[in-house]
């Protein structure tokens, strides 16, 4: 509030946007703007909740006068800036990183990207068949400044094994985009936990623990809250990975229920994703005004015991020791 | 932040490596063995342990040095000391090239394969080495020593070139150029290094030279020297002027910034002069690593105090009172000197805190990179000097608002630094009647490759190129030119019929071309070009810092199908290919966050469409 009365009330700047006067907020970003404007900027490295990064450069637009294009997501209107959202420029950009990506990335679960591919016209194919994938860990020990001579037959890719050490979740990294948003959501702009970092260098660069540590040895107090800002997929629930591999995933017999986590009294509204009544992942709305979607281990992983069947914890109300169900004609699969 | 550390030692040797940086941990939360007295009731922690972030290279520098490698227990103990994430510091250590996180014998001969050695011997030099060490990389029988293929160390007017680090308690780093193998293969087994040559000035001791006009006839570890050949008569002059005047005389020289955008250097000055927050830096882009260049080198091995009565008098100036000077990783010698010379000049108040008793405080600090293009781009060498990865920031906010630590930060390279003193002493009016009327001043340039007399020469800026390699002797053997590379691997490559191009930024620009760094790479008809392209391309591969995707993946898509261009096995047909590369190009230029990306294809680009290489 107290900053609320000292900061000057903002401003309104003029801008041009594809042509047309339209007036915005000074401070905004391009992007801000042109959501209010309902036109559709592809974004992949950017989130809501996040500091942008502006590394992913899908979201670029001309600015009149300016040598180069700039990041939608994080360049601020200015007066008199006249933008091209979708210029020959614009489109030739955005192509070109579509199709960089969808030919060294798996985008199997990337929201959006096949819409975009076809609008944007992206061929991912013409730099050849994808190279064979790496193996377990090599990606991890490359050095920077070196790097294999190729032959032009394949083309490179990020491809290798996904990383399952824990329970909880796994990391993919053949579907990572290096969009920093893990990193970020893990480190100073939410969790300050540190756990992972951007090493390496170039098209070697990956996410990492220190010295490709698992998880487990890691620093990671699994909140997961890289998995709710990973925009790929390639951070998933355990049990998520699990269904996808066994070919039983099916988001048309998904039903999400809104709640409120029960653990302490911040009160994160919690999204139980069910599936054949059974929770198969937790995330939470990134728009909540306290949260921001972030959770903690026990909101986002903390559900078994809701699931637990054949002995669900009833007591008789007399006082007494919990009776099975089935003593009580239940059917054991609780609510 | 809630540091989860692990449960690995350092050695010995390394934990002293560290401490000798930082000095002894002043309680057992920083790693010292046994509790001190009030561990149990003091922690310490928060901003001041977190200021120390801008330590990590140099630590890191000290580790490598010491043990010859990163180890776990090392990085561990670090991080202890700085309060860094582990993960984090892992992420910084591995973005440099110079440093191993795995492993690794204690010497290493860095071999020099880029676009002026590979003309110039290098191949001949790695298949010697792979005789008799083995393949690049690859352990000897002996473990004892490796060699890696390495980018420009900036010794191309020698080529090939050679770097050789032994690790240890007295680690030392020898230069070698040009670099015999069996001369090479000596000093990896611990036989000292031949004295330095002279350098390669050829002009030296001629009429009419500026900023070479000490080079070769002072003593570079002499402050004396300095003074007696007019050192420091600059400086006097800036304190009579005051920093109104000096601002007024750089502004009146036209003097423009030469490490490539040009930008007016008396605008920067000025705008971080007027600047209201405080404190202002000054930082110095001595990461010299265009492939190429070689002339902050030369400038600094043999002229070091220049650089610093330069960098006081921007200081001054601009009301700096701690100037950062950042040399790449890979200049020893430069290194040494520059040590020797801010000790000197802090010695006889020439730095510190009431220079010369005129009351004005400024003193320099010497950083060193390690094996990083990248932090040549100045907001990369930002984060790198504060301890990050050396990735480019976003622009704006630009440096004179937002620079080193978030504060208002001239920061200019080492020829546009050391240009100030004459504008100081002769005044900006008549510094800009020397060159063009828009470029003004002289410029140094480094000539390498198929030319008669490699070295650096300095000439006014309107000189033309073919004056230029004329001066050098011209074409090596006199074979015939085929065609120069202009501004180094993010410059341009001439057609023949256009190197009479005038050297200015006008003239340059007008022709769709960029003096660059200053490189000039003669390239005659016995050159194999596609393996120059392909260096090239393997270059910025390597170098690409991988935050944003065009250049991350532009790169290894413009070397793969250059790649099928020289095989000769393009997908389709090789004009589908060359529209492929000019595809990725305009994407490269339009989209990547700096200049590294948007440039990347520039040298490519303009053979292919000038030199029918393909």
């Amino acid at each position: 509030m107290s900053h609320a009365l000292r900061a000057a009330p903002p401003r309104t700047v003029e801008i041009k946007l594809n042509g047309r006067p339209v007036q915005a907020r000074e401070g905004m970003t391009i992007l801000q703007v042109c959501q209010r404007q309902g036109i559709e900027i592809p974004t992949l490295c950017w989130e809501r909740t996040l500091t942008p990064v502006n590394a992913c450069r899908v979201c670029v637009v001309e600015i009149k006068g300016a040598r180069v294009l700039a990041p939608a997501c994080a360049r601020k209107v200015e007066e008199g800036m006249e933008i091209e959202t979708h210029s020959e420029r614009v489109r030739h950009s955005r192509k070109m990183v579509l199709e960089f990506l969808a030919s060294s990335v798996d985008l199997a679960t990337t929201p959006n990207v096949d819409r975009w591919l076809e609008e944007y016209d992206a061929r991912p194919g013409r730099y050849g068949p994808p190279a064979p994938p790496f193996a377990e860990g090599e990606r991890d020990r490359l050095r920077a400044g070196h790097h294999e001579i190729p032959d032009g037959t394949h083309a490179a890719t990020v491809h290798q094994p996904p990383k399952i050490d824990n329970e909880l979740y796994v990391r993919d990294y053949a579907k990572c985009i290096l969009c920093y948003k893990c990193v970020e959501g893990c480190g100073s702009d939410w969790q300050n936990t540190f756990a992972i970092s951007v090493a390496g260098r170039g098209f070697d660069a990956r996410i990492a623990t220190e010295f490709a540590n698992p998880l487990p040895d890691s620093a990671c107090v699994y909140c997961g809250n890289c998995i709710a800002v990973c925009p790929t997929g390639a951070l998933m629930f355990k049990s998520e990975f699990d269904h996808r591999q066994a070919g039983t995933w099916d988001e048309s017999r998904q039903t999400v229920t809104t709640t409120i986590c029960g653990y302490c009294g911040v009160g994160c509204n919690l999204e139980l994703h069910e599936q054949d009544n059974e929770i198969v992942k937790v995330t939470s709305p990134l728009d909540h005004p306290i949260t921001r979607g972030n959770l903690c281990v026990k909101g986002r992983f903390g559900f078994q015991h809701v699931q637990n069947r054949g002995e669900p914890a009833v007591r008789d109300g007399n006082g007494g020791p919990p009776a099975p169900a089935q003593a009580r004609g239940g059917d054991g699969k609780g609510a | 932040m809630d540091i989860v550390l692990h449960d690995v030692s350092p050695s010995r040797a390394e934990r002293e490596a560290v401490d000798a940086v930082l000095g002894s941990p002043g309680s057992a939360w920083e790693g010292a063995g046994e509790p001190l007295p009030g561990d149990e009731h003091l922690a310490r922690g928060g901003h001041a342990a977190r200021e120390q972030r801008h330590l990590l290279l140099p630590v890191l520098h000290a580790v490598h040095a010491r043990a010859g490698w990163i180890s776990p227990g090392a990085l561990n103990y670090i991080c202890q000391r700085l309060t860094i994430p582990p993960s984090d510091a892992y992420g910084v250590a591995t973005f440099y090239a110079l440093f191993s996180l795995e492993p690794q014998p204690p010497v290493v001969a860095h071999v020099c394969t880029d676009v002026a050695c590979l003309a110039g011997g290098a191949p001949e030099l790695c298949a010697e080495l792979e005789q008799r060490i083995g393949p690049a990389g690859g352990h000897r029988s002996n473990g004892n020593a490796i060699w890696l293929e390495s980018p420009c160390l900036g010794l191309c007017e020698r080529a090939p070139a050679a770097l050789v680090t032994i690790a240890g308690e007295h680690p030392v780093e020898h230069p070698l150029a040009p670099a015999a193998a069996n001369r090479l293969t000596a000093v990896m087994a611990g036989e000292g290094p031949p004295d330095p040559p002279a350098p390669k000035v050829p002009q030296a001791g001629g009429e009419g030279l500026r900023l070479v006009r000490r080079v070769g006839v002072v003593d570079p570890g002499s402050l004396d020297s300095y003074r007696a050949h007019g050192g420091y008569d600059a400086l006097r002059a800036a304190f009579d002027l005051g920093p109104a005047g000096v601002l007024r005389e750089v502004n009146d020289s036209k003097l423009l910034g030469r490490g490539g955008a040009a930008f007016p250097t008396g605008r920067k000055w000025e705008a971080v002069a007027r600047n209201p927050r405080r404190p202002h830096y000054l930082v110095c882009n001595a990461d010299e690593s265009e492939p190429g260049t070689f002339k902050d080198r030369i400038i600094l091995e043999h002229d070091p105090f220049r650089l610093i009565e330069a960098m006081t008098i921007a200081g001054f100036a601009t009301g700096c009172e701690q100037g950062y000077l950042y040399l790449r990783g890979e200049y020893p010698l430069a290194w040494e000197r520059l040590v020797e010379a801010i000790t000197a000049a802090r010695a006889r108040g020439f730095l510190g805190e009431d220079i010369l008793g005129s009351g004005v405080g400024f003193d320099i600090e010497l950083r060193k990179g390690a094996g990083a293009y990248i932090c040549g781009e100045e907001t990369a060498l930002f984060n790198s000097l504060e301890g990050y990865r050396g990735e480019p920031r976003n622009k704006p906010p630009f440096p004179v608002d937002s620079g080193l630590f978030g504060r208002p930060t001239v920061i200019n390279n080492v020829e546009t630094l050391i240009n100030v003193p004459d504008i100081v002493v002769e005044g900006g009016l008549a510094y800009a009647q020397i060159g063009t009327e828009s470029s003004t001043g002289t410029r140094l340039f480094c000539l390498s490759g198929r030319v008669a007399r490699p070295g650096l020469y300095e000439v006014p800026h309107g000189t033309r190129l073919n004056e230029l390699i004329d001066l050098a002797g011209g074409v090596a053997g006199g074979a015939t030119l085929r065609t120069v590379l202009l501004g180094g691997a993010a410059g341009r490559f001439l057609a023949p019929e256009e190197i009479d191009v005038e050297l200015s930024f006008e003239s340059t620009r007008e022709v769709g071309t960029t003096m660059g760094s200053g490189v000039v790479m003669v390239v005659d008809d016995t050159v194999d070009l596609p393996a120059i392209l392909r260096r090239i391309a393997a270059f910025f591969r390597d170098e690409s810092c991988g935050q944003c995707v065009p250049c991350r993946v532009g790169t290894v898509r413009q070397e793969e199908a250059l790649a099928r261009l020289a095989n000769g096995r393009p997908r389709q047909s090789v004009a589908a290919e060359l529209a492929l590369l000019g595809e990725i190009t305009a994407a490269m230029r339009d989209a990547s966050i700096c200049g590294l990306g948007q440039t990347a294809a520039d040298a490519i680009e303009s053979a292919l469409t000038k030199l029918e290489v393909f």
